[in-house]
């Protein structure tokens, strides 16, 4: 059941749940977290309901706040639901109106749960410096998603720059299908990589986040294409027995092939928010990776640049002219196979 | 195959990147009897969950071995439906595509040289077809009495050899033999063909969830630790009871009887884990070394008669059904003595736990499906109360649930409101999530992956199975020279013996 209040207090919100929570006789909740999401009056319905999904797994307190700034009266309005409808957690979902808009913090924190991690997100656009926003201040986890802002890698250069320790972002968490993917790949035995290819739609944050994780962790260059889409749509490995090569062109089923062995279909699907957002909530440590991952991204290469960081090693094929680098891509790996050696070693 | 020039350890796996799964390496699954109940409800739609959740390597291959006509697509469609309806997770199409491009299926029986001979074929195929890399998992989901035939046919046939490349592992669930004796030959059929570390005993009421939890609460507080000991705790209470009856499991059930069901592996896991000291670390050695001690240290009590209890429940009404008694079921003889409740008192001999007896109880046809340990505590040595005031309070008890509904409840007294003193037992709840059991791995997955991982932490080794039964055994013998076990009405708490049980050390069971 949900309780409107109307031009309330947030003293009067915490009564209200305590007497919700009474009425149902859940009077011990072992909640584990409070997630404050900051969204638009568009968004907040996708996200709450995201949020709520994951509730199922950490019990928390979701506090959903929509700045309505403009030119009335400051008000506070409250949707309270505890329990039932929007899954087993509480959600309060909050109009800030007026200048309220602008002392969000104000109304959160007498809402949080006591002594539990605090986690802040923001579905779309998020502030400049995460940590440096009133409410971000109170977060332990600063949750932003590049993707879903105007300028994705813009955004996601303005995440580099303004990084605190818990600091993430949902780009990031949409590489880990990829990355857990690419690392099954490696646990067999594979000649040395020489040079790495991924192949993406234009702007995507994920896909820059992706190359330089590639690059930090196998230290060789990796050149980042340009695709039709949809997301990331191939990671080549260039090995000297051949290429190790994961592909999805569809978005949803991968392919993986290697020197040596037939080739593999693999789910590899695009996931939806409430998976993001539940991978998001099982860890509220720095994620130092992602820190990593984050410092080496670079301003958003023009083809020519991507051309202009090949491998030095010889066993790299010279590319014959730089402009159609990108589109060759897909072509190199089957002759670079050929030329091959030794033989991928097959157990 | 190593290889010095092929670069290892992976490049892309870091200690520190905890978002990345822990994905099985290549590898094919091997499962005899594959088209029995349990593979069908359990093994199947675990394995396609496993790789819904995307664990699974990309070059995984299940073999089935059964005594059925069937091609690979007609194997692929039998296990389709079953996945589809008992599978966890959602059900998706290109999953069980991708998954079922990898699906095998021999025919044969289990006497038949040829049959394994084609087994053995077809996973040399799958080593080249599929690049499983030779490595293979046996999962027997057959009959114990058949283990010594299949895993002979396996060393016959070539099958275990370890020398062709890759590794070998055979699962097997319980029970692990009906006695000592039975275990140890057990252990010595396998021991010819697979090394010990290569055997993995399977106990799915375990999953490694609730090891964890049980490690945690117990390891990463400071709360409980120093109260984890004969000063403070009265007795345990370790209960799994089952709201169902023996169903049409007679063939399995009768002669074996909830003790070597349950208490043998069971409940004497969970006692161990709950009486054992910390171990040096988590790694699975120090674990079983830890766990092995608490059962060497094992003593029964004298008289047996008085200080255990078993039942067979009779017919009647439980839960608005009217049901059958055990004496009913199908394919019982009437002659029948197998006890379907069983409940033991034993103690463990430590410095830690001096005069706290643990009471373990099973049984079937009770009043609702429930896991749980009972750590019970002493009550305060003096109350500063009229005794009127605290005449409602019970004894402080912090209670471990087990599926369902993993979670801690702590019971303790608190004022009631009012003008009066009055003191009365309350309840404190933590769930570890609400839809804990939908949304977090079911422990036969986490026991899959375990076996393709080569993660053993959980599986009991021959020597933990062996101490079992030699806690068991005398207790077994007693009940065997000493006629029927008593008569107890279905939905209840189990027979009126148990609790004369614990009634005689001046106890009550908890009711869970």
């Amino acid at each position: 059941m949900t309780t409107r209040l109307e031009r309330t207090t947030a003293g009067e919100i915490v009564r209200t749940i305590n007497e919700e929570r009474h009425r149902i006789g859940a009077t011990a909740t072992g909640m584990v977290l409070t997630l404050i999401i900051v969204t638009d009056e568009e968004n907040q319905s996708d996200a709450t309901r995201a949020a709520s999904f994951s509730a199922m797994e950490h019990p928390c307190r979701i506090i959903t706040l929509i700045p309505r700034p403009g030119r009335v009266d400051p008000q506070l309005d409250a949707n309270i639901d505890v329990g039932d409808t929007m899954g087993p957690g509480e959600t309060v979902r909050l109009r800030l109106r007026g200048d309220l808009a602008e002392h969000g913090a104000s109304v959160a924190l007498p809402l949080l749960l006591p002594d539990t991690p605090v986690v802040v997100w923001w579905p779309t656009a998020a502030p400049d410096v995460p940590s440096a926003d009133p409410i971000g201040a109170m977060a332990q986890r600063r949750i932003t998603d590049a993707a879903a802002s105007r300028h994705p890698m813009h955004a996601l250069l303005q995440r580099k720059d303004g990084y605190l320790a818990g600091d993430t972002d949902l780009a990031w968490t949409r590489t880990t299908v990829w990355r857990a993917m690419l690392a099954a790949a490696l646990d067999q035995p594979f000649a040395p990589i020489s040079a790495v290819d991924v192949s993406a739609e234009r702007s995507n944050p994920s896909a820059a986040l992706l190359q330089a994780w590639l690059h930090s962790a196998l230290g060789v260059p990796v050149a980042l294409h340009r695709s039709q889409g949809p997301g990331i749509t191939s990671v080549v490995m260039h090995t000297k027995t051949g290429p190790i090569e994961l592909t999805r062109p569809d978005g949803r089923t991968g392919r993986l092939s290697r020197p040596g062995t037939a080739s593999h279909d693999v789910p590899l699907p695009r996931r939806d928010l409430r998976d993001l957002i539940g991978e998001e909530l099982r860890r509220l440590d720095p994620d130092d990776t992602y820190a990593e991952a984050l410092s080496g991204v670079e301003i958003p290469s023009r083809r020519k640049k991507a051309a202009a960081k090949p491998a030095p090693s010889a066993d790299r094929a010279k590319p014959a002219a730089s402009e159609g680098r990108a589109k060759s891509a897909a072509k190199k790996p089957s002759s670079r196979g050929r030329s091959a050696k030794t033989a991928e070693p097959t157990p | 195959m190593r290889q010095a020039e092929y670069s290892n350890p992976n490049p892309l796996r870091s200690p520190t990147d905890r978002r990345l799964p822990r994905v099985a390496g290549p590898c094919a699954l091997v499962i005899f009897g594959v088209t029995g109940d349990l593979s069908r409800k359990k093994l199947m739609p675990a394995v396609y969950d496993l790789a819904n959740r995307g664990l699974l390597p990309p070059s995984f291959a299940l073999v089935g071995f059964a005594r059925r006509e069937f091609t690979n697509e007609d194997f692929a469609q039998e296990v389709h439906d079953s996945v589809r309806q008992h599978s966890r997770t959602e059900f998706r199409e290109d999953v069980w595509n991708q998954l079922a491009q990898g699906f095998r299926f021999v025919a044969g029986d289990f006497t038949d040289d040829a049959a394994f001979d084609a087994l053995a074929a077809t996973v040399t195929d799958l080593g080249n077809e599929q690049g499983t890399g030779g490595n293979t998992a046996f999962y027997l989901s057959i009959p114990p009495g058949l283990f010594p035939l299949v895993v002979q046919q396996l060393k016959r046939s070539g099958l275990a050899s370890q020398d062709r490349g890759g590794w070998r592992r055979v699962v097997i669930e319980k029970p692990f033999g009906h006695d000592l004796a039975s275990a140890q030959e057990l252990n010595r059929v396998l021991g010819e063909v697979f090394p010990s570390g290569s055997i993995f005993r399977i106990d799915h009421y375990l999953g490694k969830e609730t090891v964890q939890n049980l490690l945690a609460l117990r390891f990463a507080n400071t709360l409980f630790e120093p109260i984890w000991n004969s000063n403070y705790i009265d007795h345990v209470q370790i209960t799994m009871a089952e709201d169902i009856g023996i169903g049409s499991r007679a063939g399995y059930y009768d002669g074996i009887g909830a003790a070597r069901d349950v208490i043998q592996n069971h409940l004497l896991q969970l006692m161990a884990l709950t009486a054992m000291e910390e171990p040096v670390s988590f790694a699975a050695e120090h674990v079983r070394i830890e766990k092995e001690k608490v059962l060497a240290s094992v003593v029964l009590p004298d008289d047996l008669d008085a200080h255990t209890a078993r039942g067979q429940y009779g017919p009647g009404w439980q839960g608005g059904e009217e049901v059958c008694g055990y004496m009913q079921e199908a394919n019982i003889p009437p002659t029948s003595t197998t006890e379907t409740y069983a409940a033991i008192t034993v103690h463990v001999d430590t410095r830690r736990w001096a005069g706290v007896p643990f009471y373990l109880r099973t049984g079937k046809r009770l009043g609702r499906r429930v896991s749980e340990i009972a750590v019970v505590f002493k009550r305060a040595p003096h109350l500063p109360f009229a005794t009127t005031d605290t005449e409602e309070l019970g004894s402080n008890t912090l209670v471990i649930r087990v599926q369902p509904d993993e979670g801690i409840t702590m019971k303790f007294g608190s004022k009631v409101p009012g003008t009066q003193m009055e003191v009365r037992d309350v309840t404190m709840d933590f769930m570890y999530g609400d839809s804990f059991t939908e949304s977090s791995p079911e422990a036969y997955e986490r026991l899959i992956l375990d076996v393709l991982l080569g993660d053993p932490p959980l599986f009991p080794r021959h020597e933990e199975v062996e101490m079992s039964w030699r806690i068991l055994d005398p207790i077994l013998a007693n009940w065997a020279a000493n006629g029927r076990p008593e008569t107890y009405d279905p939905g209840t708490w189990g027979p009126a013996s148990s609790d004369e049980m614990l009634a005689r050390d001046g106890r009550v069971w908890r009711r869970p």
